[in-house]
């Protein structure tokens, strides 16, 4: 038995073993010269472990009694983690070097991360469950506080630990809560309890607790305070790593354990998902008209896409479960881009937040203006580019389950933050004459950039057949 | 050919690649092959699309040409034209050459600039081609997209406001119509149009909110469809962006905006509101009989008033675009055909006088009717046709726009006269703003010192004027030019549309007898 357990988590194994080496390796030399090798093969056994979980055997396992599952839905989301934090990685590099913040304990505490995520959107147990969340953010609490001379990092980085800590000890009230009244802590077990699609008044309790501890994962509004101090405290490429893969993660539990743990009372949860769901999008929207800062801009962006991802998960169905998977792809990839683009943005050296900085920006550089277009418009949901059909999948699962209202909401929010897409827009292309930033050289983060762009435009084609394998993950996450 | 309609649609964005990967600097041999290229390119959709026209069979109410592959999402890339889209397709292709050569002396960014003309036309002519309703809302909201740079980056001071409005008002409008399609979707299990148009929504009424809704979810579908193709047309009292978006935009910018943009919604209001929701369209034309009858007066008395010439004809477009959704709900088939005529007219006289306006502003750098005056003095070529397109807004029998507005009149006349007889007041009223503006701009002494120097127009603003006058004398002597293509369609289309009413009948009495 135990053989088959290890090689079921064996992904995992492998990863936290690199981890072990390269930190051994690194801690012996002394030296953070190494950091910039390391990155680049952290990111390298990212992708070959992406590509092994890829070409796994399809079918579902579970290893230690069902406390990990290795499931289609899982590996769908671990693909996804691995290829965005490879490629966060990849592009902060050049950043990160520059203002000699590249230590050898970013790549490294960026694996534990990987680790702890792939552990949480397999979990099957509420222990697997906190195990997996508190070795990612434990993780995560300190590279947002890497740059440790800058008062906002640190300060980022604190709130986001005390914040952190807080949402935890909520999930964690209600998980005991859940034991307490399920008498189990295995998912399939609370899902057993679960009787003519309710649950009990004290379970209902733990999952109200639960939810919205891992609201706070996800920053789905009222649960989003942090989100925007630490975009914006954090150094642009961690900052990066935060808005793409924790995101996927979180919505991967998220799923898990409304699904897997309390699949039957669809009925008792829908609704306060579909509420973080609209609160999220308005909230998103509105509140990031006023921003000047493009990384807080993303962080309120970042808000607004969650409620939409929410939506997905708030119709309780298959085909919500799928919609929020391709969405959360579409998103993800949308945001490689846009950090692509923001980490390139500097000014004699120093990095450049400030919107107004993109004045005529694409008078000097029309190709990325034209890519970073493409992905603005994305963002905001006009067709063609993908980040349409990502809407359009969930807005057909909120329909389809009977939430037009949901719907309607979610339109209307999308409108609303056209708005300061647009502006960054009119930045671009309609502003004054100004300064000119520096000639981006980076040749990675133009890579990123175009492709992500050329994703967006290419993807209307077929989704590049994303959409069978995502059928196939919310059919092994719901059934 | 098999795939005609895609190669027509694609051949412009297909230049636009050319240009975007291709073409570099900005010299001016560069600037020069830019404009050359997108001629060439406009062009040669025109002729393909005259395919098109050749192969029609006018006969045939169904859709031709159809070609259809499987796409994502369930949802299917399938085109055809019936004659309800046809011309329109004919009208884009035909004015997309001359818009392009209408910007020949533009020197800011030209690259971009036909790019966003060539990526504009490909999604205009999307929309009247798609027989899948989420690929015509793709064309259709993508087309913002160019039209937003276009005002933004070519327009005038105030451009930034107009537009972030035009990209904002029309945004919510189409999103609403996106659930709304979400809902048909999942009620007939298809986005396939020609599938839909047999399709019958129910009609049954029930409570939302407190609210009796009359004739159930097509009514709601209707409102959703109506929000977005009531702000693109626009009616009243939606209508306040296009002033702004006219002011600012470029002249090529405002003729296309006038000439095929508008048209989108009296197409969707053709295409999806009439005869997917007869019910709705019946309970709810009454609506929009008033609200078009107030665009006609209210917007051609505030036309009166203008200062501004292109603000002038941006109202004038408005209280047009009243007589369009008029005759269109009247749903008979002087009305449904006077409503595509006038809207086809309405594409080159509008276009027409914005490019008339155009070729004094390019001279003159002012659009203030006040800084003109006695231009006939040193432009007779140019009175000419100011003169003449003038006329064929106000509806002089003889020009196409007599025949529009005369078959809508008529078209309304049968199903209420009131309306008809505030909708005619607008022809007296558009004679007054329209000789208003001309004589003030064109007749009297030459007393302005700035004007003395003012040249006529250019053998190349002649050649520009030239199809749009032969488009416009040839409609209004030989209406049936227009009629004998689309009269079979339209007939079908109303004669489907008066099929479905003593069902909706039965379904408001029952619910509630005091509808009416």
């Amino acid at each position: 038995m135990i053989s088959q357990d290890i090689s079921t988590v064996l992904p995992e194994i492998t990863l936290a073993i690199y981890a072990m080496v390269a930190l051994l390796g690194a801690v012996y030399t002394k030296k953070d010269g190494l950091a910039g090798l390391i990155l680049w093969s952290t990111a390298g056994v990212f992708t070959l472990v992406a590509l092994w979980i890829a070409t796994m055997a399809p079918g579902t396992q579970t290893a230690f009694n069902g406390m990990f599952n290795d499931d289609a839905f899982a590996r769908f989301a671990k693909v996804m983690i691995l290829l965005s934090a490879a490629a966060v990685l990849v592009m902060g590099q050049d950043y990160m070097q520059k203002r000699d913040l590249l230590r050898f304990e970013y790549p490294i505490l960026v694996t534990l991360a990987v680790i702890g995520m792939m552990m949480m959107v397999s979990a099957g147990d509420l222990m697997a469950l906190y195990m997996g969340l508190e070795l990612q953010s434990l993780a995560l609490y300190v590279v947002a506080s890497l740059h440790r001379d800058s008062v906002r990092s640190t300060e980022a980085g604190l709130k986001y630990f005390v914040l952190g800590a807080l949402s935890s000890g909520l999930l964690l009230y209600g998980a005991s809560l859940t034991y307490g009244f399920a008498g189990t802590t295995l998912f399939s077990g609370i899902l057993s309890t679960v009787h003519e699609g309710h649950v009990s008044l004290g379970l209902l309790f733990g999952l109200v607790f639960i939810v919205a501890g891992l609201a706070f994962k996800v920053s789905a509004a009222p649960f989003h305070m942090w989100t925007p101090d630490v975009y914006e405290g954090s150094p642009t490429p961690v900052t990066a790593f935060f808005a793409t893969a924790p995101k996927v993660a979180a919505m991967g539990l998220f799923a898990r354990v409304l699904h897997d743990a309390f699949g039957g009372a669809t009925a008792d949860w829908s609704q306060i998902i579909a509420l973080l769901s609209v609160v999220s999008m308005f909230l998103g929207a509105i509140a990031a008209i006023g921003q000047t800062n493009i990384k807080r801009l993303m962080a309120f962006s970042s808000i607004a896409h969650m409620g939409f991802a929410l939506m997905g998960l708030a119709a309780g169905t298959v085909y919500g479960v799928q919609a929020m998977l391709v969405y959360i792809a579409i998103y993800v990839t949308m945001n490689i881009g846009t950090f692509a683009f923001i980490l390139s943005l500097e000014k004699d050296g120093k990095a450049v937040t400030d919107i107004a900085a993109l004045n005529q920006y694409s008078k000097a550089e029309p190709m990325r203006a034209l890519a970073m277009l493409v992905l603005l418009f994305s963002l905001a949901g006009v067709p063609p580019m993908l980040g349409f059909f990502g809407k359009f999948y969930v807005l057909q699962a909120a329909v389809n389950a009977g939430m037009s209202w949901l719907a309607v909401a979610g339109v209307v929010a999308s409108v609303i933050g056209a708005f300061y897409y647009l502006r960054i827009v009119y930045f671009m292309y309609f502003g004054e004459e100004s300064d000119g930033l520096d000639k981006p050289g980076s040749f990675v983060l133009n890579a990123g950039l175009v492709a992500s762009a050329v994703i967006m435009l290419a993807g209307i084609v077929n989704l590049f057949g994303i959409e069978p394998i995502a059928e196939a993950a919310a059919q092994a996450l719901v059934n | 050919m098999e795939n005609l309609l895609s190669i027509v649609t694609f051949v412009p964005l297909l230049a636009a690649l050319i240009l975007a990967i291709f073409l570099r600097g900005d010299d001016a041999p560069a600037q020069k092959n830019a404009k050359m290229l997108a001629l060439i390119a406009t062009s040669a959709t025109f002729l393909l699309s005259i395919f098109i026209l050749t192969g029609f069979d006018p006969a045939n109410t169904g859709f031709q040409f159809v070609e259809e592959h499987d796409w994502i999402l369930g949802l299917k890339y399938k085109m055809g034209v019936d004659g309800i889209s046809i011309l329109f397709v004919m009208l884009t292709t035909f004015l997309m050459p001359i818009v392009i050569l209408s910007c020949w002396d533009v020197t800011t960014r030209v690259k971009d600039y036909m790019i966003a003309f060539l990526l504009l036309e490909t999604l205009m002519l999307g929309v009247f081609m798609a027989l899948d309703l989420v690929l015509f809302y793709v064309f259709f909201e993508a087309g913002l997209i160019p039209m937003f740079l276009i005002i933004g980056i070519w327009g005038g001071a105030n451009r930034i406001y107009a537009s972030f409005k035009f990209f904002l008002y029309t945004f919510i409008g189409s999103v609403l119509m996106l659930v709304a399609m979400i809902a048909m979707f999942l009620d007939a299990g298809t986005t396939d149009i020609p599938t839909l148009l047999t399709h019958s929504f129910s009609t049954a009424g029930f409570e939302l909110m407190g609210f009796q809704i009359v004739g159930g979810m097509q009514t709601l579908l209707w409102l959703a469809f109506f929000a977005s193709f009531a702000v693109k047309m626009p009616m009243w009292p939606v209508h306040t962006w296009l002033p702004d978006a006219h002011v600012q935009a470029p002249t090529a910018g405002s003729v296309i905006l006038a000439a095929v943009l508008l048209k989108m919604g009296g197409y969707g209001f053709l295409r999806f509101s009439l005869p997917m929701f007869p019910v709705a369209s019946d309970l709810l034309a009454p609506l929009v009989f008033w609200m078009s009858a107030i665009a006609i007066v209210y917007t051609s008395l505030v036309a009166l008033v203008q200062e501004d010439m292109k603000k002038l004809i941006a109202y004038s477009s408005v209280a047009h675009m009243g007589y369009v959704t008029m005759g269109i709900f009247a749903a008979n088939q002087q009305g449904v055909d006077g409503a595509i005529f006038q809207m086809l007219s309405h594409g080159f006289i509008s276009g027409a006088l914005f490019l008339c306006v155009g070729v004094i502003y390019d001279r003159m750098h002012t659009r203030d009717i006040d800084a003109y005056g006695g231009l006939v003095n040193r432009m007779p070529s140019y009175a000419l046709i100011f003169m003449f397109f003038t006329m064929a807004n106000v509806g002089l029998p003889g020009t196409s726009g007599f025949v529009g507005e005369f078959l809508v009149l008529m078209g309304i006349f049968q199903v209420n006269t009131w309306v008809a007889m505030f909708a005619t007041s607008g022809v007296i009223l558009s004679a007054a703003y329209a000789l208003y503006l001309y004589r003030r701009v064109v007749m009297g002494e030459l007393i302005k010192e700035a004007l003395r120097t003012i040249s006529d127009i250019t053998p190349r603003e002649k050649m520009i004027f030239a199809p749009l006058v032969v488009m416009t004398i040839l409609l209004g002597v030989a209406p049936w030019l227009v009629t004998d293509i689309i009269g079979d369609s339209v007939a079908a289309l109303v004669h489907n549309y008066h099929e479905a009413l003593p069902v909706v009948a039965e379904a408001t009495e029952a619910v509630a007898p005091a509808s009416h």
